[in-house]
């Protein structure tokens, strides 16, 4: 029950309250290029949510392992190699989370050219380009901090990118639907293109904000025992 | 040393000289306005000037050094590994300058948090290995990378301007505006990002616009 809060919990963070595109930001260069048709947009979005999955639990794997200090495998190669104690591999971890990101690409890339040869060609250069969104490096940097912080483990991790990308897919639909119509507006001529997409997205941004407080609201309705906290966890949140 | 020699010879450096490359990188060709690079930062770390303007200088840090760096080893790249080499060398100036932040400015490290490490798929530093580091030799692409990052300069420091003093009344946390004008929240929170950039967009083209109607008028 308590995992399934947790999880909940993040669940719903990930997708709705802090959603990726309208709260942190990343992942724009999709959500203002492809968001011109609502099919291209679902597509991109299903995209954008494998791959971030795939790369999550890679991610979470490499954390767990290898990158974090005191990970069992680079501590037993450091032993082997005759040092002491445990290894500290996390200054390596952004190279490393780029290798597993442009790999998990590659995969997605071959196997929707090989079963969705429609789809593949209606990405066209915004498949590779999935390598950069950010995106999927936040999710995985969002997972090592947790991972390294000794919060999450392996169901956690992976349910954070899975809604993340939910989220995203979310948002850029509903962009392509918006966007769609306007289309038939009349815009003034130097708001044309990016920038009325801009505005477009503040409206929407307006709207998901109105998510925030339901977070709070959510863990006190799942965990009875938060709601009257003990004297002591009162006190700290006072001092905070 | 081993980079010189692959050096190619100087013919291979034709194309833009350095002041173009330098000038076009700030207004003409203006990574984010002109362009549309590197929004992700551009929207997300623009609440107030002292973060944007952090996120600048490591964001300039990391360009001009893979910039160079590109340049110097562009004898010996190869077509279809071209893009992970870029990757490699921005990620791992990026995790110089991330150490550099944490290390010297802790808190403004925790406050642009993942922002720093996402420096690596900023679209603005693989356009520009791409466009010149891959291309021309390492005086050029200094003066490229310095050029384009005063414009991302340019962009950030506008958009948090205009969100810190209507979000905050403040500017680099001096106070500017007067007690009695009211503050508009929304301008430091998310919504608050896209309609400031979006509005900056529309000023920018509306700019140019006039710019290319008043030539035309010159030379008609």
């Amino acid at each position: 029950m308590e995992l399934f809060a947790d999880l909940l919990l993040i669940a719903v963070g990930a997708a709705l309250i802090n959603n990726f595109v309208l709260s942190y930001f990343v992942g724009i260069c999709p959500f203002l290029g492809v968001s011109r048709k609502i099919d291209t947009a679902l597509g991109m979005g299903l995209a954008v949510t494998f791959v971030i999955t795939v790369a999550g639990f890679l991610s979470w794997t490499l954390t767990e392992f290898v990158l974090r200090p005191g990970a069992p495998l680079a501590s037993a190669v450091w032993r082997m190699l005759g040092g002491e104690g445990g290894a500290d591999l996390s200054v390596l971890s952004y190279i490393a989370y780029i290798f597993v990101i442009a790999a998990s690409v590659q995969f997605v890339e071959m196997y929707v050219k090989k079963f969705f040869p429609p789809l593949y060609k209606s990405f066209g250069v915004f498949l590779p380009l999935i390598t950069t969104n950010c995106a999927i490096l936040f999710a995985c940097l969002l997972i090592m901090k947790e991972v390294v912080g000794g919060n999450w483990g392996l169901a956690e991790s992976l349910t954070l990118p899975i809604f993340g990308g939910l989220g995203f897919t979310l948002a850029i639909v509903l962009m392509a639907g918006i966007r769609v119509e306007l289309d038939l507006a009349d815009v003034p001529k130097p708001l044309r293109g990016a920038p009325i997409a801009m505005l477009t997205a503040a409206i929407l941004a307006l709207a998901f904000l109105g998510f925030t407080g339901m977070g709070a609201s959510l863990k006190q309705a799942l965990t009875p025992a938060a709601a009257e906290p003990p004297a002591a966890v009162a006190a700290v949140e006072v001092q905070r | 040393m081993a980079v010189a020699e692959v050096e190619l010879p100087a013919a291979v450096d034709e194309g833009p000289t350095a002041a173009e490359r330098f000038l076009a990188g700030i207004l003409p060709e203006n990574p984010v306005f002109r362009q549309l690079l590197g929004m992700c930062p551009t929207l997300a770390v623009t609440a107030a000037m002292k973060p944007a303007l952090t996120m600048v200088a490591a964001t300039a840090f990391v360009l001009i050094s893979a910039n160079v760096l590109v340049s110097l080893i562009r004898g010996l790249l190869k077509p279809h590994l071209r893009i992970l080499v870029f990757t490699l060398t921005i990620a791992t100036f990026v995790t110089i300058a991330d150490r550099l932040l944490a290390a010297f400015l802790y808190p403004m490290s925790v406050a642009l948090g993942p922002y720093v490490p996402l420096i690596i798929v900023n679209c603005i530093i693989i356009a520009r290995c791409e466009v010149c580091g891959s291309k021309q030799g390492p005086g050029r692409a200094f003066a490229d990378a310095v050029g384009n990052s005063l414009g991302f300069l340019l962009a950030l420091g506008s958009v948090a301007t205009v969100r810190e003093i209507l979000g905050m009344g403040t500017w680099f946390g001096l106070p500017v505006l007067p007690e009695m004008i009211p503050r508009w929240v929304v301008m430091v929170m998310p919504p608050g990002a896209f309609l400031a950039l979006g509005l900056l967009l529309g000023l920018a083209n509306w700019l140019e616009a006039r710019r290319a109607r008043r030539a035309l008028r010159v030379e008609g």
